[in-house]
């Protein structure tokens, strides 16, 4: 599948290890839930970095105490109607402070890159090539914001005032700006 | 009133031009009528029964006289000569074709309007008391805050994929007039024990085929936490809304299920992390906002005029349009004066472009450029000096647009139904014709007083038919249309839904069985009763008896 990063189209690193799979040695995996659950010291003892792909029905809370372990956040849209995901990456990113990889897999529309990168998105597994072209224009299409939001470009309300957007607690902790466009 | 500036002029000139590269695609073929779908959802154009329609958000109600005609424009250009206002402060064009809608985004775009969220499972156009502004029991102009929660929610990252649609409204009024209990949320402005004004948030009513009336998850919220309240209510939704079910996906369902405690619980935990964060409204901008509210520059009159008293006297048609058709203003000496779109016979809520054009007149000479738009599809003039309303109402009079039956029986609020809409079951535009029609005396209309009938064709309830006094659901039985009458409903202060009297009736009964239940309570009420009070003291029997005793 390719993978669209850092506004290119790229081969993608990781493996994605589902159900009962053998443990790759050093590879950069990606596991579900359940299988952290059930082999989490395994998983922590493993060379190789190591990611986690969570559904829309399991919100960040579930990992918030084990993010450390984590450089790659894979959130599931299983059609483009269902926008959960968009809440689990603002909580991610803004709320418990994750830094790494933080990735979109399933259906996504084009009309939507646009918040997925507000809401700190910064991967995005695409069915096709055609949607680079859409995600280096999504950044471009709309130039105005009218509510903060994890990118942290500032919003019109302040822009108004010459006004700065106050940090969040997680910024502060982390440091994580890098996400920030 | 409120202006764009360069951010709100840049922001919709932006969505217009993303939605002519959407539509090219399709016109071209590159993407399919699946793929557009969601596309031209998010910008209030839908597939009809026989034709695209188009629903542009006219905010909280209000229009300028500019705008006003660019309405009228429209109907002209890109339609066939008329506009139909809706229940949520919206005006649908039914004829417009697909390659000359984003022309029509760019037109409306001149006069500060847009398409933006009026469909899709987003947080629709928010709506506001119709009397904003000019109303004597207001604690404040709405509007500044309808216009901060619109800027917030337009193009919301995280908020645009709901479980479905979401619908705000908001007063600043004691009186509720804008059905704050029937929306997802409401927002009524209170004053707390220390004078400090606020809002009483109301969470979870909706109508549909799962009516409810919302109930109050706080008492009190500070003005300057609005948005981040908002935030947090929005967030819980859109991780714990149904989504496996379209008919459990409203947030009504959510809160009757978890309990309007528990889900109150669960958002203040949300906003215990938001509260003081980056949402905190920034004084400067309520200020701002509130500048293009202030109130117009009235002059200082007597509250009795005597000229207006002495027209009222001598002319009875006018003293009936006075009675009906005025309502008190803050400001001595100027009365609201509402415009009603329901003439006899007429389509409710429909206007022409003519029409337009003239109410754009009247308001720049009698009403400080200033039009509102009320969700009873009715249009009003807010700011009115009472020496001038008899010369105006000769001039709405001219034009037909003088009708004198606002709150009255034929004031009735009617969807679109069978004629236009793809859901409908059977047709409310016919119904609530023949229903003026019945009762196009004027006299005996005034006699029978304050009645008020809701027509939706089908569940989904558009027309409001849950908190009609008199409500009709038109539903298909093999094949036919029949009609469900409810009596009982009320959408303001003491918001209540209406209970259904009997069995269904037929097109053809359905008209005979609206004046039974009107001559009923006439019958039946004591001193001014109104009709949910003679309902309430007498209860379903009379109207049933009446209604089914000769079958």
């Amino acid at each position: 599948m390719p993978l669209i990063k850092d506004d290119q189209l790229i081969e993608d690193p990781w493996i994605s290890v589902i159900n009962g799979d053998v443990l790759p040695l050093e590879q950069c995996i990606i596991v579900d839930l359940e299988r952290w659950q059930a082999a989490r010291q395994e998983l922590i003892a493993r060379n190789g970095r190591l990611g986690i792909r969570l559904k829309n029905d399991q919100p960040p809370a579930l990992i918030a105490e084990d993010l450390a372990h984590f450089d790659l956040i894979a959130l599931e849209f299983p059609v483009f109607k269902d926008g959960r995901a968009f809440s689990h990456a603002r909580l991610l990113r803004e709320r418990h402070g994750f830094g790494g990889e933080l990735r979109a897999v399933g259906q996504v529309l084009r009309d939507q890159l646009v918040f997925m990168r507000r809401c700190g998105f910064d991967s995005l597994e695409v069915a096709d090539e055609k949607v680079l072209d859409a995600w280096r224009r999504a950044k471009r299409e709309i130039s105005v914001f009218y509510q903060p939001a994890t990118d942290r470009r500032p919003w019109v309300a302040n822009l108004r005032h010459g006004r700065e957007l106050p940090k969040t607690p997680a910024h502060e902790e982390t440091g994580a700006d890098h996400w920030a466009y | 009133m409120y202006r764009y500036d360069e951010f709100d002029h840049t922001l919709v000139a932006e969505r217009v031009e993303q939605f002519r590269d959407q539509v090219e695609r399709r016109l071209s073929g590159e993407i399919g009528e699946d793929e557009f779908k969601p596309l031209r959802l998010m910008n209030g154009l839908y597939l009809q029964l026989h034709a695209y329609m188009l629903r542009v958000a006219i905010p909280y109600g209000t229009l300028s006289s500019r705008q006003l005609r660019m309405l009228a424009h429209i109907a002209r250009r890109y339609d066939k000569g008329y506009g139909h206002f809706t229940t949520r402060q919206n005006i649908q064009y039914n004829w417009p074709k697909l390659e000359e809608v984003p022309d029509l985004l760019a037109d409306l775009a001149k006069v500060e309007m847009h398409a933006i969220q009026t469909s899709g499972n987003c947080i629709r156009n928010v709506t506001a008391d119709h009397y904003a502004g000019a109303a004597a029991d207001e604690i404040e102009d709405p509007r500044v805050y309808a216009e901060i929660i619109r800027q917030w929610s337009t193009l919301h990252p995280e908020f645009s994929f709901l479980p479905r649609k979401f619908k705000i409204a908001v007063t600043g009024a004691a009186t509720d007039r804008a059905a704050i209990r029937v929306h997802d949320i409401g927002l009524q402005m209170r004053r707390n024990e220390a004078g400090e004004a606020g809002f009483e948030v109301i969470v979870g009513g909706g109508q549909g085929r799962t009516p409810l009336i919302g109930p109050t998850i706080r008492e009190f919220l500070p003005k300057r936490h609005l948005l981040s309240y908002l935030e947090a209510i929005l967030r819980v939704y859109n991780q714990l809304g149904r989504r496996d079910n379209i008919y459990k996906a409203r947030i009504k369902i959510l809160v009757k299920q978890t309990g309007a405690e528990e889900f109150a619980r669960r958002v203040e935990e949300e906003w215990e992390h938001l509260k003081d964060g980056a949402l905190a409204l920034p004084q400067e901008e309520v200020e701002r906002i509130k500048a293009y509210f202030a109130p117009p520059p009235f002059e200082a009159l007597d509250a009795k005029q005597t000229a207006f008293e002495a027209s009222r006297f001598e002319d009875r048609e006018f003293a009936r349009f006075v009675r009906s058709n005025l309502f008190a203003h803050k400001q001595p000496g100027y009365a609201i004066v509402n415009v009603s779109l329901k003439p006899v016979g007429g389509v409710p809520g429909d206007a022409t472009a003519e029409q337009m054009e003239f109410l754009a007149d009247l308001a720049e000479c009698y009403s400080f450029d200033e039009i509102l738009v009320s969700h009873e599809q009715n249009l009003v003039l807010p700011h009115v000096k009472l020496a001038e309303v008899y010369e105006l109402w000769r001039a709405l009079k001219s034009q037909g647009l003088a009708t004198p039956n606002i709150g009255l029986v034929s004031d009735i609020i009617a969807c679109p139904g069978l004629d236009y809409c793809n859901l409908a079951n059977a047709r409310s535009i016919p119904v609530a014709q023949r229903i003026s029609t019945r009762f196009a005396d004027l006299k005996r209309q005034h006699e029978i007083g304050d009645l008020k009938i809701k027509i939706s064709g089908c569940i989904n309830a558009c027309g409001h038919h849950h908190v009609g006094q008199i409500g009709i659901l038109g539903v298909d039985k093999k094949g036919e249309e029949f009609y469900q009458i409810t009596l009982g409903g009320e959408p303001g202060d003491a918001a209540a839904l209406g209970r259904i009297v009997g069995p269904a009736f037929s097109y053809d009964q359905v008209v005979d069985a609206v004046e039974t239940i009107v001559d009923t309570y006439v019958g039946e009420r004591q001193a001014d009763e109104g009709f949910n009070q003679t309902y309430a003291r007498v209860g379903l029997e009379p109207f049933k008896e009446k209604l089914y005793a000769a079958h």
